[in-house]
């Protein structure tokens, strides 16, 4: 539902239906609510037939880079003897991004049901879920969900007497955007600096502790008991036309609509319904001047854009953007967007974890360049520096905060420039102070 | 990049002395003790306790002082440079001593459009503090910008302490900073 609003009649609820609802964050309220179904019925099946059934349903990653989730979990190894984890990313960071947020402090069992399912399904015996430090809320309905469901024999030695040990750990982040990438929420969680891993070897060859890990988002494990209990079929009828993107997708909307909130779409809606409807279009007397639809680190969307664009993986890049995390951006005829991505840079730069040259010294530089640009002291062949800048910092790095970076400075100086000139001509007054 | 978010830096009213700290109580006694030993068999190492073990000498002081980090590096058999390293990696620890209400407001782009400057603004001046990272007079409240708290469709959040607000705006700030003493 569009969470804090009333569900919307074009949204297709599912993971969102009890938001709001705090009788459903209880282990009896979850119980009654059909809670763990899901769980119990995939510790009835094998391993193999779970991951089969999460293949059919086309189940893409949520956190952002959507890949097939059956797929990751087939890659990882079969009777190796070894002990398995899966690490739930509940890390969520990215500007733009509420929806695990209200996931964890809503419906807390159904993060441990899906949890406990994948767990299951890759042979992992302990699951963590990485936390962000900054949610406490979130944090303390999960401890004591997690609690409620060990009393409950839902989890633990036995679960569900089912024979199968599924421990699950909640771990606190302290304040680190980069420990959401999935190598460094692994270096983060065997207690080192959040530095992104170099790749290969992949998580499922050698993660957590050197061991073959898998690591989901919250929105992704908590998709997969429905799954299951509803089947594949089902799961992949929800799509509205292209079959590689099915299911729902909770979009956090944020920023100048009038209803801001995390509304639950089919893949395959169209963006212009999603902001113009759903969430109340603009406030009165006011234009959309831009939107920034999957977290802050992709490209920037023109009216013109969005008013074909088509939500799923595929239509958003059709339209010159990415899906992403879901966490939509809107901005209006009232933004300056120029100080908007200065402020983009300047998250990226608080945030680099600076391992990389690229990424180290071109964000801080593109905050720099871009804050000289608003303080009026901007030179003409600073949009061609900044554009030099970001090829550098794109495909160049061991992971990829400095694209994300470069993304929005990209699509905003190709798609926006008059803006930059307005700045650089002076024909606009500086809004920063001289730097 | 941006030293006015550091917390407690350069222009905290209480500077914390660099060196060895000689008052160190020791935190890891009696049922602080009993936490983080719970916590060792839910980890293949000692050192994945890292991180659950400076957020609880923090909880217990208030920050991190540098006989915590001994500390911790002595409980997980680490070294205290590596702990040091690991620390400041992150930056909800704290490493020098802040006001008794920790606040922190988001400012990244949501916020930015919805107003969180004024925000910024309306709390700098209703607790005193002289400016960001600075702690008031009376040594009650410390105000950082910190960059996206995941809340943005609840403009403008802060996290005071342990408590999660939303919606803040500059009209509420006396209000809910009279519940924090």
């Amino acid at each position: 539902m569009g969470y804090p609003h009333p569900s919307h009649a074009r949204e297709t609820v599912v993971l969102s239906q009890y938001f709001g609802d705090a009788g459903a964050r209880s282990y009896d309220g979850w119980i009654k609510r059909g809670g763990y179904e899901g769980l119990k019925k995939a510790l009835g099946m094998t391993p193999e037939a779970i991951i089969e059934e999460i293949k059919a349903s086309g189940l893409r990653g949520r956190g952002g880079a959507g890949f097939p989730t059956g797929l990751k979990w087939s890659f990882m190894p079969k009777n190796d003897g070894k002990a398995h984890y899966l690490c739930c990313n509940a890390d969520e960071s990215e500007p733009g991004t509420f929806k695990d947020r209200e996931i964890m402090r809503w419906t807390p069992h159904a993060l441990i049901e899906g949890c406990a399912l994948a767990s299951y399904a890759i042979a992992a015996e302990t699951c963590y879920i990485y936390i962000r430090g900054e949610f406490t809320e979130p944090w303390k309905v999960m401890e004591t969900a997690v609690a409620e469901a060990y009393a409950a024999g839902a989890i633990g030695a036995n679960a569900f007497g089912s024979g199968q040990r599924i421990d699950i750990v909640l771990h606190r982040g302290a304040g680190a955007y980069i420990c959401g990438e999935e190598t460094a929420l692994m270096n983060s969680l065997e207690g080192k600096r959040g530095n992104p891993r170099i790749k290969p070897p992949f998580p499922a060859a050698a993660g957590l502790f050197g061991l073959p890990t898998t690591i989901n988002n919250v929105e992704t494990l908590v998709a997969a008991p429905h799954i299951l209990m509803r089947g594949a079929a089902w799961y992949k009828a929800l799509c509205k036309g292209n079959p590689k993107s099915t299911g729902t997708k909770l979009i956090s909307v944020c920023g100048h609509v009038q209803r801001p909130g995390n509304y639950e779409i089919t893949m395959g809606t169209p963006m212009k319904d999603l902001i113009y409807d759903m969430c109340g279009g603009m406030r009165p007397g006011r234009t959309l001047k831009a939107v920034i639809p999957g977290g802050s680190s992709v490209p920037i969307m023109t009216p013109g854009e969005v008013d074909t664009c088509i939500m799923d993986y595929e239509g958003v890049v059709a339209a010159g953007s990415m899906l992403g995390s879901g966490g939509m951006i809107v901005m209006d005829d009232t933004t300056d967007l120029v100080y908007q991505i200065m402020r983009l840079a300047r998250f990226y730069a608080h945030e680099s974890c600076a391992q990389c040259t690229q990424c180290r010294e071109g964000t801080a530089w593109t905050t720099r360049i871009l804050e000289r640009i608003l303080s009026g002291a901007g030179k003409p062949s600073d949009l061609d520096l900044l554009l030099d800048l970001a090829d550098n910092m794109t495909g160049t790095t061991i992971c990829v905060l400095s694209d994300s970076c470069a993304a929005p400075v990209v699509s905003g100086i190709h798609k926006f420039r008059g803006d930059f000139e307005a700045y650089l001509s002076g024909k606009r007054k500086p809004s920063l102070a001289g730097v | 990049m941006n030293p006015k978010t550091v917390p407690g830096g350069p222009a905290g009213a209480t500077p914390a002395s660099p060196g060895h700290d000689a008052k160190y109580e020791p935190v890891f006694v009696g049922p602080i003790k009993a936490r983080l030993d719970a916590l060792f068999p839910k980890y293949p190492t000692r050192q994945a306790c890292l991180l659950p073990a400076l957020w609880m000498v923090q909880e217990a002081r208030g920050w991190v002082p540098d006989g915590g980090i001994d500390e911790v590096a002595r409980v997980l058999e680490l070294t205290p440079a590596y702990v040091r390293g690991v620390l400041t990696f992150y930056t909800m620890y704290h490493q020098h001593p802040v006001g008794r209400h920790f606040i922190q407001v988001c400012t990244t782009s949501p916020c930015n459009m919805g107003g969180a400057e004024e925000v910024v603004k309306a709390l700098l001046r209703e607790t005193g503090c002289k400016e960001l990272g600075a702690t008031s007079p009376d040594g009650r409240f410390t105000v950082i910008e910190t960059e996206c708290l995941g809340a943005c469709g609840f403009v403008t959040p802060l996290l005071v302490n342990d408590d999660f607000l939303e919606n803040v705006t500059p009209e509420r700030v006396p209000g809910l900073l009279q519940s924090y003493k």
